[in-house]
C-alpha cells in the first residue's frame, strides 16, 4: 500500500454527495452566507455548527431550493446543478426536515407522504398506505398512516418528516436543529436512526448548535460565525475548541453579581395553583406554584411546549387561567387583561417581539404604546414629548434607529432593545420575559442578558423563561423547571447539576425523587 | 301539493346559480385565494352568454363564452393575488366593480336599442313528464342537471380523492410545507382560481341562457356575496355548501310564491325577497362561529 | 426573459408602469370599440369637465359622495374593520332623510337639516352595527356580512318608494321633502350644496383624528398589528366597533346629502354605487385622508368627465365604473409589490424561530386566521 500523506482523510476520495461552493446570500444589511462552501459525502454526518443567526438555516435553504442565493454554485456527485425550487432538490436527491416541520397539519400521514409526488386522475389511497408501510418498515420508524398530522406529537411529526424525505429516495438528508423539540430520550432514538441510515449510505446534515449533540453525532463538523465558515474539523474535536470556533471568544461574558443579602425575602410575583388551557383548548398548566422576590431573577427551563408559552400569557394578561391565584406585591391580579397586568407592575417581553410591537408604526411611536395617554397634550398627542422620549430611550439603550424608523426596519436585536426600553422604563416591580436573545447576534444577546440582571439587582423580581439552558445558568440565580404544565423541580443555580436538569426537563424526575421542594 | 312541487322545482331552480357559484369559490377558497371577484364574474358570465348565445343563436355557444370569461377572470384574480400577492379582498372587489362596468358598458354598446333583446331560453328537460305533480319537479334546466349530477360531484371528487385536489388543500393549508413537498404553489393556485371562476361564470349564464332569455342590469343581485357566505356556512365542503344553497333557495323561492297568496299580499314583496340574505346572516351567526378557515386563507405566499 | 418579466413585476415602478398601461389598454379598447377616439375621450374624461365654471361645481356635486363614502371606507380600513357595507349604510341614511323629511315640515331649517343629518348617522350607524357586534362577539366575516346587506338595503328602500312612501305622482319615488329640511346651497346657480362642506369638513377631522389623537393612534395600531394592539392593552374589540359604528354614521350621512342635498326625495336609483366607489376612492387615496380628498375629486371629476363623453362621443358612460375597477386593481397591483419590497428588504432574520403568536384563550375571534396584510403603509397624511 502506497503512502498518501497528503490526504490523510481516507474518506476525501469518495466524491461528495452534495457541494455547496463559495455561496453568498444577502438580505438587506445584513449578510447571511458569506462565500461559504460546504459539502457532505455519502455515510456521514456533517454536522453545520454555529450561533444562532450565523446563517446556518439559510445555507441549508439554499441547498433545499427554498432560498435563492446572489453567488455560488451546487453541485450533486460532482455535477453543477440548478436548485431553483424544493422540486429541484427532492429530484437531485436532497431531502429536508426543517424546524418548523413542512407538514400539512390536518391531513393525515399517508396524504403528507403522498403530496406532490402522486398523480392521475385517482388518489390511491390505499396505495398510498402501503408506501407509508414500506418506507416504515425498511427505516424501522413505526408510524400510523392514517394518523392525523395535528393529532401527533412533536417527536412523532419528525419521524413523519424523516420518512418522508426516505420516501422520496432522497441520498442526502438534511436536518435543521431535530432536537430542539425533542427530551433527551427522544434524541437517542433519533441518534440511533441516523447511525442506521448512515451506514446505508445516507450523508446527513446536522445543523445545531450545540456542542455535545454535534460531537456525538457527527463524522465532521464545520462552524458558521455571521456568515461565514470558520473552518471544518473532526467529529471528535474538543468542545472547548469548537466553542471557541463557534463564539470567536468565550462564551457568556455576563457578570452577575451576588444576590444582596435581603433579596428573597419580598416576592413580588406569587402564582398559585395556576391552571390553564393551551391554544387548542388543551389542558396547558396544570397547577403552577411559582414566586419570585425582588432582586432576584428566576429562570424557567423546559423542553418547547411543556406550558412555558401558556404560563407567560397567562402573566403577560394574554391568556385568563381557569383556577388559581396570581398576585403581584400582593395585588390580586388574577384574570386581568394586558392592562390590567401593566398597571399593577408587570412588564412583559414576550417570545414573539415581532408580534408584539406594531412594526409599521415608527420607532417612537411603539415606546408609548402601553400608555398613550401620558403622552396627550392640549390638543391631541404631543408629538414633541413624545419625539424628545424616544430619543431618550433610544440612547439609554443602545438602540440603532432614529424616532421615525418603521420598527420593521429594525434588526432583531434593535427591535429587542425597543421591547426592553418599552417595559423598564416604567420601573415595572415583575419583569417576565420568554427567550430574549433567541435570534439575536451575540452582542445583543450579552446586552439583554446583562440588562435583565441589572433589572433584577435594582429591585425588581425577573422571571426568565428560555430554552437555552447555558442562559438560564448564567442569567437565573434560581431555576425552576416545567414539564408537561407542572413545576418539577426547582433549585439553586449554584447547585444546579446539568445532568439532573435534563432528567426532570424530560420528566424523568419529580421533585419529590429529585430531594427538593419546589 | 301542487304548491309543494312547485315550491321544491323551483328550489332546485333557484339554487342552481348558487350552486354554481359556492362550487366555484369552495374550489378557490380550498386553495388559499378568497375571490371577492366572484360577484363580477357571474355577471360578466351572464353578459358574456347572453350576448354571444344572442348574436350567434347558440346558447352552447354563449356557454362557451361565459366559460371562457371566467377563466380570464380566473387569471386577472391569480395575477393578482398569486404573482403579486396583493390583498385579495381588495383585488376582488376591484375585479367585479370592473367586471360589472365592462359588462355594462359593453351591453349599452350592443343592445342599442329601445326594446331588450331576448333569446329562446334553453328547453326544460322533462324527464319525469307521465308522474304527474312528482314529475313536476324533476322538470328542470339542462343546466341544473348538469350542476347537481355532474359538477357537485366532480368537484367534491376532485378535492378529496385526486392528486390535484390533494394539491389545492395543500397549498391552501400550508403553501411552505406544499412547497417544500414539490407541489409548484402557484400553478395550483391558478387552476383553482380559473376553475372555480369558469363554475361560478357559467352561474351565471344560467340565468340569461336558460332562465330569463334576456340580460338585464343588477341581474345577479347579490348571489355572489350569498356563495361568500355559503362557502363559510359550508365549512368549504362542496357537500355543505350544496345544502345551503338549497336552504338560500327554499326561502327565496317560497317568498316568491307566498307573494301570490292569499293573505300575504300586505306584506311588500321585497321584504320577502330580502328574507334569504337575512336567513344567510342568521346562518352564519349561528354556525360561523369558530369555523376553521383553510390555513392560508387570505395569504399570498413567497419563497424568501 | 421569463425571468425578466419576472423581475419586472417585482418592482413597484415596473408595476406601475405596466399598471397604467394596462389601465389604459383596456379603457383604449373598450373606446376603440365604441367608435372613439381615445385621446378624445380621455380629454372628455378627464380635462373637459374643468373647462368652466358650471362643470367645475358639477364635479364638485359629484365629489360629494365619493368624499362621504370614501372617508367612511377609508376609516374602517384604517383600522383593519374590512366595512364593504358602505352602499347600504348609504341607503339607510337615506331613507331616514326621506322619511324625516316628510314629517319636518313645520320646522326651521336650522332645527331640521341638523335633525336630517343625525337622522342618516345614526341610521347608517345601526346598519352597520349588526355586522360590526357579529365580528367582534363571535368573529363573523364582516366582508360577508356588510357585502349581503347591500342588496338588503336596496330592497328596503324599493319595498318603501312602492309601497308605503310611493308617491302619486311618481312611479319609484317617495313623495318630496320639506323644503325646510333641503341642505342649503352653497353658492347662487350650483346645485353645490352643504354634503360637500361636510365631505371637506369630515375628512379634516379624521385627519386630525388619525395624525394627532392618543385615539387615532389606537385605531392605527389595531389595524396595522390588532395582535400587537391588544399587548399593549388597547381594547381591540372596542376600537373596532366604534369605528364601525362611524364608518357607517359617515356612510348614512353620505344617504342624507344624496336626498336632502340634491333629489329633495328618496328613489331607488339614488345610488349607482357611491358605496363601492369609496372603495376606490379609500384605495386610491392610500387610505390617507388628503389621499381620500384627491381621489374622491378625481372620481368625480370622472363621473362628470364620462357623462360628457357619453354626450359628445357617444361613449357609453359606464366607462366611468370601467375606469374606476382598473384603477383599483392598479392601485392593489402596485401596492402589493411595494409592501412586498419594503418587508424584503426588513429580513435581517432566517425565517422566525419558535412558535408564532399566542394564540390564547384570551385572544378573541377578532384574530381570525390569515389576518391579511396591511394595505396601506403608514406615514403619510
Amino acid at each position: 500500500m502506497p503512502d498518501h500523506p497528503a490526504s490523510p482523510d481516507p474518506a476525501a476520495s469518495v466524491p461528495a454527495a452534495v457541494a455547496l461552493r463559495d455561496i453568498t446570500k444577502r438580505f438587506g444589511d445584513l449578510v447571511a452566507n458569506d462565500g461559504v462552501t460546504f459539502d457532505v459525502r455519502p455515510g456521514e454526518v456533517h454536522a453545520l455548527l454555529g450561533e444562532n443567526g450565523a446563517g446556518k438555516t439559510t445555507l441549508m435553504r439554499i441547498l433545499y431550493g427554498l432560498t435563492m442565493p446572489d453567488r455560488g454554485t451546487i453541485e450533486v456527485r460532482g455535477r453543477p446543478v440548478h436548485i431553483g425550487s424544493p422540486r429541484d432538490a427532492i429530484a437531485a436527491g436532497i431531502g429536508m426536515v426543517t424546524q418548523h416541520f413542512s407538514l400539512v397539519a390536518p391531513m393525515t400521514v399517508a396524504e403528507n407522504l403522498a403530496l406532490g409526488r402522486v398523480s392521475g386522475a385517482r388518489l390511491d389511497r390505499e396505495g398510498m398506505r402501503d408506501a407509508v408501510r414500506r418506507v416504515s418498515v425498511a427505516a424501522e420508524l413505526p408510524i400510523d398512516p392514517d394518523a392525523r398530522i395535528a393529532d401527533l406529537s412533536v417527536g412523532q411529526q419528525q419521524r413523519v418528516e424523516v420518512l418522508k424525505a426516505l420516501s422520496r429516495d432522497c441520498r442526502v438528508l438534511i436536518l435543521d436543529e431535530p432536537t430542539a423539540v425533542l427530551v433527551p430520550q427522544e434524541v437517542d432514538a433519533l441518534f440511533t436512526t441516523l447511525r442506521r441510515l448512515v451506514a446505508g449510505g445516507l450523508g446527513v446534515v446536522f445543523i445545531s448548535h450545540k456542542l455535545g449533540e454535534v460531537r456525538a453525532i457527527s463524522d465532521r463538523v464545520s462552524v458558521l460565525r455571521r456568515g461565514q465558515l470558520v473552518g471544518t474539523a473532526p467529529g471528535d474535536t474538543d468542545e472547548r475548541e469548537l466553542a471557541r470556533m463557534m463564539v470567536g471568544r468565550p462564551t457568556f461574558g455576563v457578570e452577575r453579581p451576588p444576590l444582596a443579602g435581603d433579596a428573597g425575602r419580598t416576592v413580588v410575583l406569587h402564582v398559585g395553583a395556576v391552571v390553564a388551557d393551551g391554544a387548542r383548548g388543551l389542558p396547558a398548566l396544570r397547577g403552577i406554584d411559582l414566586e419570585v422576590a425582588a432582586g432576584e431573577v428566576v429562570g424557567v427551563a423546559g423542553v418547547s411546549g411543556n406550558g412555558q408559552t401558556e404560563l407567560v400569557e397567562v402573566l403577560a394578561g394574554m391568556r385568563a387561567p381557569t383556577e388559581g391565584r396570581v398576585t403581584v406585591a400582593g395585588r390580586d391580579v388574577t384574570g386581568l387583561g394586558p392592562a390590567g397586568m401593566m398597571a399593577a407592575g408587570v412588564g412583559r417581553i414576550p417570545e414573539d417581539r415581532r408580534a408584539s410591537l406594531v412594526m409599521d408604526l415608527p420607532v417612537s411611536l411603539n415606546l408609548i404604546l402601553e400608555r398613550i395617554d401620558d403622552f396627550r397634550g392640549a390638543a391631541g398627542l404631543d408629538h414633541r414629548r413624545i419625539e424628545r422620549h424616544a430619543r431618550e430611550l433610544i440612547e439609554r439603550y443602545q438602540i440603532r434607529a432614529t424616532p421615525r424608523d418603521p420598527v420593521r426596519t429594525l434588526s432583531g436585536g434593535n427591535i429587542q432593545k425597543v421591547l426592553l426600553a418599552r417595559v423598564l422604563e416604567h420601573d415595572p416591580r415583575v419583569v417576565v420575559v420568554a427567550q430574549p436573545t433567541r435570534g439575536l447576534d451575540v452582542g445583543a444577546s450579552e446586552y439583554v442578558r446583562s440588562t435583565l440582571i441589572a433589572r433584577a439587582r435594582g429591585g425588581a423580581g425577573v422571571l426568565l423563561v428560555s430554552e437555552d439552558l447555558d442562559e438560564l445558568l448564567a442569567v437565573a440565580d434560581r431555576l425552576v423547571v416545567m414539564y408537561e404544565g407542572r413545576i418539577v423541580g426547582s433549585m439553586a443555580t449554584a447547585d444546579a447539576d446539568v445532568d439532573r436538569l435534563g432528567m426532570l426537563m424530560a420528566g424523568r424526575l419529580r421533585a419529590s425523587q429529585a430531594g427538593t421542594a419546589a | 301539493m301542487t304548491f309543494l312541487f312547485d315550491l321544491l322545482a323551483s328550489t332546485f331552480r333557484n339554487a342552481t346559480p348558487l350552486v354554481y357559484g359556492t362550487t366555484g369559490e369552495t374550489i378557490t377558497e380550498r386553495s388559499g385565494v378568497l375571490n371577492l371577484g366572484i360577484e363580477g364574474t357571474m355577471y360578466a358570465g351572464a353578459f358574456a352568454g347572453f350576448a354571444v348565445a344572442w348574436q350567434t343563436g347558440d346558447p352552447l355557444l354563449g356557454l362557451l363564452a361565459a366559460v371562457v370569461v371566467g377563466l380570464l377572470a380566473g387569471a386577472v384574480m391569480a395575477l393578482l393575488t398569486v404573482t403579486l400577492g396583493a390583498n385579495q379582498h381588495v383585488a376582488g372587489l376591484g375585479l367585479t366593480i370592473a367586471l360589472v362596468g365592462l359588462s355594462e358598458f359593453s351591453n349599452r354598446l350592443l343592445l342599442s336599442g329601445s326594446q331588450a333583446p331576448r333569446i329562446t331560453p334553453m328547453p326544460l328537460w322533462d324527464p319525469l313528464a307521465g308522474f304527474g305533480d312528482i314529475g313536476h319537479v324533476a322538470q328542470q334546466y339542462g343546466l341544473t342537471y348538469v350542476a347537481f349530477l355532474l359538477v357537485v360531484p366532480a368537484a367534491w371528487w376532485l378535492l378529496d380523492r385526486t392528486p390535484i385536489g390533494l394539491s389545492i388543500r395543500a397549498v391552501g393549508e400550508d403553501p411552505e410545507a406544499a412547497d417544500a413537498a414539490g407541489i409548484r404553489v402557484a400553478r395550483v393556485r391558478y387552476f383553482a382560481l380559473m376553475l372555480g371562476s369558469a363554475l361560478m361564470a357559467v352561474g351565471g349564464a344560467f340565468l340569461t341562457l336558460a332562465v330569463l332569455g334576456t340580460f338585464t342590469l343588477d341581474i345577479i343581485a347579490g348571489r355572489g356575496w350569498v356563495c361568500v357566505a355559503l362557502v363559510i356556512f359550508g365549512r368549504w365542503r362542496i357537500g355543505r355548501g350544496v345544502l345551503g344553497a338549497l336552504l338560500f333557495s327554499f326561502v327565496y323561492s317560497l317568498g316568491l310564491r307566498l307573494q301570490i297568496m292569499d293573505g300575504w299580499q300586505g306584506v311588500p314583496p321585497e321584504i320577502m325577497l330580502a328574507l334569504p340574505y337575512l336567513a344567510v346572516i342568521a346562518a352564519l351567526a349561528i354556525s360561523g362561529r369558530n369555523v376553521a378557515y383553510p390555513g392560508a386563507y387570505l395569504k399570498p405566499y413567497r419563497r424568501s | 426573459m421569463n425571468r425578466q418579466a419576472l423581475a419586472g413585476l417585482q418592482s413597484p415602478v415596473g408595476v406601475a408602469v405596466v399598471a397604467l398601461i394596462t389601465v389604459l389598454g383596456v379603457t383604449g379598447a373598450a373606446i376603440v370599440v365604441a367608435g372613439a377616439d381615445p385621446l378624445a375621450a380621455w380629454y372628455q374624461f378627464l380635462v373637459a369637465p374643468l373647462t368652466s365654471q358650471f362643470r367645475l361645481l358639477e364635479v364638485l356635486v359629484a365629489s360629494t359622495p365619493l368624499l362621504l363614502c370614501g372617508l367612511s371606507v377609508a376609516i374602517a380600513f384604517r383600522a383593519g374593520y374590512w366595512n364593504i357595507g358602505a352602499e347600504g349604510q348609504l341607503l339607510l341614511g337615506a331613507i331616514a332623510a326621506g322619511g324625516l323629511g316628510q314629517v319636518l315640515t313645520d320646522v326651521p331649517p336650522i332645527l331640521a337639516v341638523p335633525v336630517m343629518i343625525g337622522g342618516g348617522a345614526l341610521a347608517g350607524a345601526a346598519w352597520a352595527f349588526v355586522p360590526a357586534l357579529l365580528r367582534v362577539r363571535l368573529g363573523i366575516d364582516e366582508v360577508v356580512t356588510t357585502l349581503l346587506l347591500n342588496p338588503v338595503a336596496l330592497l328596503f328602500v324599493k319595498a318603501l318608494v312602492q309601497g308605503p312612501w310611493r308617491d302619486p305622482m311618481g312611479i319609484t319615488e317617495s313623495p318630496p321633502i320639506a323644503a325646510s329640511a333641503h341642505f342649503p346651497r352653497l353658492l347662487e346657480g350650483s346645485r353645490l350644496h352643504l354634503g360637500f362642506v361636510l365631505g371637506i369638513v369630515g375628512i379634516v377631522i379624521a385627519w386630525y383624528v388619525l395624525t394627532r389623537t392618543a385615539t387615532g393612534l389606537r385605531v392605527r395600531a389595531v389595524g396595522l398589528a390588532p395582535g400587537a394592539a391588544r399587548f399593549a392593552g388597547i381594547p381591540v374589540e372596542r376600537t373596532l366597533l366604534r369605528v364601525a359604528l362611524v364608518s357607517g354614521a359617515i356612510a348614512g350621512i353620505a344617504g342624507v346629502s344624496e336626498v336632502a342635498g340634491l333629489q329633495y326625495r328618496l328613489t331607488a336609483g339614488l345610488s349607482p354605487g357611491y358605496g363601492y366607489s369609496g372603495i376606490v376612492v379609500a384605495m386610491l387615496g392610500g387610505l390617507t385622508m388628503p389621499g381620500v380628498l384627491l381621489a374622491g375629486l378625481l372620481l368625480g371629476d370622472l363621473t362628470i368627465g364620462s357623462s360628457i363623453a357619453e354626450r359628445t362621443l357617444s361613449v357609453p358612460s359606464q366607462m366611468g365604473e370601467v375606469i374606476q375597477g382598473m384603477l383599483l386593481l392598479a392601485m392593489v397591483a402596485v401596492l402589493a409589490t411595494r409592501a412586498w419590497r419594503s418587508r424584503r428588504a426588513a429580513i435581517d432574520e432566517p425565517p422566525p424561530a419558535g412558535p408564532s403568536p399566542a394564540d390564547g384563550s384570551r385572544a378573541s375571534p377578532t384574530d381570525r386566521p390569515g389576518e391579511p396584510p396591511p394595505i396601506a403603509a403608514e406615514g403619510v397624511g
